[in-house]
């Protein structure tokens, strides 16, 4: 019967793709990270000489640019999980007639482009927007501090650009909280805070988990906050992992530090998944 | 294996169906015959197999061994758009995406039935809630399937539908194979009536066969109330045993004792019973020495807890309706009733079987 | 008609309170109108800048103009970046939804030997930051000595889309109603007329949804997109590129134009799909 194979040639054509634009230039990635420079060729020309100390060289000259990376993508998802629960709650509990509509806007703001987003926040925290010169006439920042230009305002412009990907995880777990439950807890001598803490906080795990995992690995592998918001010192390990590539064109030391940072996510996000004890991701 | 339709009619015969899911069994060896033109139903609770066989009989579901036939065609293995059997879904199934029109027409229309329009408001006319049954009957298939269609509405429009459906059913003379876990719901609509249980027929009759002469106990507890009392035959008087009931002799018509041996459960439905004070003339069985532990009044009848001397509590429906004044709290009584009332069942028996299945459980498959 | 109840029978209770009861009551719908104006800040700073008559620098406030919406293309390559990221998107969208709805159905409909391995096929892309699957995606076409360009950036596209459609779709499927199909195979639609007329119509809003979140994920790409498309512009990295000696005004006209646009057909989907349902 051909019920047995109908599956496998669903899955062929786009595991066949996966596997090739997907699979192999991550096995490729590997093979490129242990080469070394062909001695007296021209840039670019690399040969495999199993160099793993490539990883070595690369994670101590860039272990600041790793370490800011993680920081600032923790702090971002955590801001952006305590902006967005009760956002996604209010939408779910108290969005009445307006659910779908409030849903609409929290994805609107993706169809402005994100740079274009990003750079808006540039020009508003900047020397020439409004806000800088406010704070400063109300004297809650010297005249010498600026908003941009730091790591508030890569933070900042991660947790803003990321939000929406924690929102809607979080409000389809929100949702599907059965209000009762949390009258129940009321009727058996909770009050809100405990509630909260014992049945909505539990029951909305599953949402908490995807969305600080969709805020996370972009976050940390992200470049345009930084190269946007940020200044030298608040370079990421994406803005070096991309000047490996485009400036200084040394693929091996790009590709280590592509894999290192692959790796840590990856081994980070199962830790996490365990403890967090949701094993459905997709 | 032919794509094409069958235009098979007759009786539904299933012989010897079987249907596992790994090692859980969850129809066992189940021969059947559902004549044509009747109203069948296939009642037991939730976990019996009635669904899983009704799903065979559909083509939703291939028996594991066994056949299926129509007549004399094998279906046993032919899809389910290649039978002329259509299913009243739990819940109707409607396509969301059509209107309620379109739905009615679904089977006609993929059959290339030409006046679509015709055949729809014909339905309507016959069919009061269209939703109900209207998709299924339209298309007049040999055997119309109901699995559980009611579950979902409330008692007194659930009434209203049995007796809406069991006219249809005989405007139309489709044969109806009714699958329900809820034993008034059977006994109101079916011609006949097969309780199953554990993947297994228990018993098969008309509503009163089954009610009057259950042959086990999980028939006489799951089809209304029933009290067994354990005895022994330990005489004869014609064309009745005589049991021995904790030192109380009672009879028994042979033809109505299903034991196989000397030990036996006495059976007797509550509404059957009559209770006496002391002193009062009675007829028939009788037990002495009863004392009534609880009554409760429900209006037609007065229920009554009635616990006998060797510590079991028997259950007593009484009409109101003899002017006799209530019996109260504590009250020493006799119980009496008439000998073709009982029934024997055999002494092995578990005598709780059925009884703690609660009817109102929906199935969930 | 309401029975009034005498006024002396209601409790006084000063204003002061009752204003701090009502923010009580209404806290947390103050507080989403907060986070939704956060939400809309720079969209509507980009909103309010396309109308700045700023000349080249788009950076300060120098007067009201209609000159960028009537002339959107007036800025050098604007357009034609934007035509790119169309283009793109509209590639990455057909081929990211045709595959990842296969898929879908594959692992939402059918159990069979591998299924945990493909689901962990579609995780790990999306566990994996954009600026590794750009990297990796570059060094295995300067392997083959393929040049970066528009195919390569469509390629790149596709492979971050397909987990999201499969995802989408997985979850629109595994909503639907075994029965409903039952009931079609038992209404005498065989295996084919089934997936025509019943499958397919209740996972096409899913499907629909799938092709919309690809084509924005694609349009809006920005990391992926500059490691595999060399010398060709989007619209994206046109915004990236000219960030630093200011941002034509155009571009806020053709990112404004684009949020009404999806807007648009986000609230006409609505409607139609409530239209829908109510007729049913």
């Amino acid at each position: 019967m051909g019920k047995i194979r109908t599956p496998y040639l669903l899955l062929l054509p786009g595991f066949g793709f996966l596997f090739t634009f997907f699979i192999l230039p991550i096995i490729n990635l590997a093979q490129t990270s242990t080469q070394t420079p062909v001695g007296g060729g021209d840039t670019g020309q690399y040969e495999q000489t199993l160099r793993f100390s490539n990883y070595v060289d690369a994670f101590v000259e860039n272990k600041e640019q790793f370490g800011r990376s993680f920081v600032y993508a923790l702090i971002a998802t955590l801001l952006a999980l305590a902006i967005a629960y009760p956002l996604a709650y209010a939408i779910a509990f108290k969005g009445g007639k307006l659910k779908n509509f409030m849903l609409v806007l929290v994805i609107a703001p993706f169809f402005t482009s994100f740079l274009l987003r990003t750079v808006a926040w540039k020009q508003i925290l900047g020397e020439e927007g409004f806000v800088v010169p406010t704070l400063r006439n109300l004297g809650i920042i010297s005249d010498s501090t600026t908003l941009t230009s730091s790591a508030f305002a890569v933070v900042m412009g991660m947790t803003y650009n990321f939000l929406p990907f924690m929102t809607l995880p979080l409000y389809a777990s929100i949702d599907r909280i059965d209000p009762r439950t949390l009258e129940a807890s009321g009727d058996l001598y909770a009050n809100g805070f405990t509630t909260f803490r014992r049945v909505t906080l539990p029951l909305s795990m599953p949402g908490v988990v995807a969305g600080t995992l969709l805020t996370f690995i972009p976050a940390a592998g992200d470049y345009v906050n930084a190269a946007i918001l940020g200044s030298p010192n608040t370079k990421m390990i994406g803005n070096v992992i991309e000047s490996r590539y485009f400036k200084i064109v040394d693929y091996p030391t790009a590709a280590a530090l592509s894999f290192t940072l692959m790796a840590v996510i990856l081994i980070l996000v199962t830790v996490y998944v365990r403890k967090a004890g949701t094993e459905e991701l997709v | 294996m032919t794509k094409e339709s069958i235009s098979a009619k007759g009786d539904l015969r299933l012989t010897r169906l079987s249907k596992s899911y790994g090692d859980f069994t969850a129809v066992d060896d189940l021969s059947l015959v559902i004549p044509e033109g009747s109203f069948f139903a296939l009642l037991g609770p939730s976990g019996c197999g009635k669904t899983t066989t009704l799903r065979m009989i559909a083509g939703l579901e291939e028996p594991t061994v066994g056949s299926i036939h129509l007549g004399t065609t094998d279906i046993t293995t032919t899809k389910p758009y290649q039978r002329p059997i259509n299913t009243v879904f739990q819940n109707y199934a409607l396509f969301p995406h059509l209107t309620i029109f379109e739905n009615i027409a679904f089977g006609l229309r993929r059959r290339g039935i030409k006046d679509v329009d015709a055949a729809v408001s014909k339905v309507l006319d016959l069919v009061e809630l269209p939703h109900l049954a209207a998709r299924a009957i339209v298309n007049r298939p040999a055997l119309l399937l109901l699995d559980e269609p009611l579950g979902a509405l409330d008692l007194k429009l659930r009434r209203q539908m049995q007796i809406e459906l069991k006219w249809i059913q005989k405007e139309v003379g489709l044969t109806f194979v009714h699958v329900t876990h809820d034993q008034e719901e059977a006994m109101t609509m079916a011609d006949t009536i097969a309780v199953m249980n554990e993947g297994q027929i228990e018993q098969m009759g008309s509503p009163a066969d089954l009610y009057d002469n259950p042959k086990t106990a999980f028939v006489a507890n799951f089809l209304g109330q029933s009290n067994l009392i354990k005895g022994t035959i330990s005489g004869n008087d014609g064309d009745s045993h005589i049991v021995d009931l904790f030192g109380q002799k009672i009879s028994l018509q042979k033809n109505r004792s299903h034991a196989n041996d000397q030990f036996i459960y006495a059976g007797i439905r509550p509404e059957k019973f009559r209770i006496s004070r002391l002193g009062t003339p009675t007829s028939g069985n009788i037990l002495t020495g009863g004392h009534i532990e609880d009554v409760s009044y429900i209006g037609v009848s007065t229920q009554y807890q009635v616990e006998m001397p060797w510590g079991q509590e028997l259950m007593v429906f009484e009409q109101n309706d003899d002017g006799v004044a209530p019996f109260s709290k504590g009250e020493e009584v006799n119980i009496s009733w008439e000998p073709i009332f009982t029934f024997g069942l055999r002494g092995d028996e578990d005598a709780t079987a059925g009884s703690e299945v609660n009817p109102e459980e929906l199935d969930e498959e | 008609m309401s029975h009034k109840i005498k006024d002396a029978t209601i409790p006084h209770i000063p204003t002061g309170a009752r204003i701090s009861r009502w923010i009580g009551r209404n806290l947390i719908r103050i507080y989403a109108v907060v986070a939704f104006t956060y939400l809309f800040i720079p969209v509507a700073y980009t909103f309010a800048f396309s109308f700045n008559d700023s000349g080249k620098s788009n950076l300060i406030w120098k007067g009201f103009t209609f000159d960028n919406w009537k002339n959107p293309c007036g800025a050098p390559e604007v357009c034609s970046a934007l035509a790119n990221s169309i283009k793109i998107g509209f590639l990455a969208t057909l081929f990211s939804t045709i595959l990842g709805t296969m898929i879908a159905f594959a692992i939402g409909r059918y159990s069979f030997k591998g299924r945990s391995t493909s689901n962990l096929m579609i995780f790990l892309p999306m566990a994996t930051p954009e600026i590794v699957l750009g990297a990796s995606l570059l060094s295995l076409f300067l392997v083959f000595k393929i040049n970066p360009g528009f195919w390569p950036t469509v390629i790149a596209h596709v492979v971050f889309c397909i987990s999201f459609v499969v995802v989408t779709v997985k979850a629109r499927i595994a909503s639907l109603d075994p029965r409903l199909e039952q009931a079609a195979m038992d209404l005498y639609a065989n295996e084919r007329e089934t997936f025509r007329r019943v499958t397919l119509p209740l996972v096409a809003p899913g499907i629909a949804g799938a092709a919309l979140l690809a084509f924005s994920l694609s349009f809006d790409d920005f990391i992926i997109t500059n490691f595999n498309s060399g010398t060709l512009t989007t619209f994206p990295k046109f915004v990236y590129t000219s960030a630093a000696r200011g941002i034509p005004a155009q571009a806020n006209v053709i990112g404004s134009a684009m949020f009404f646009l999806a807007l648009a057909i986000v609230i006409t989907g609505q409607i139609v799909g409530r239209k829908r349902k109510v007729s049913a």
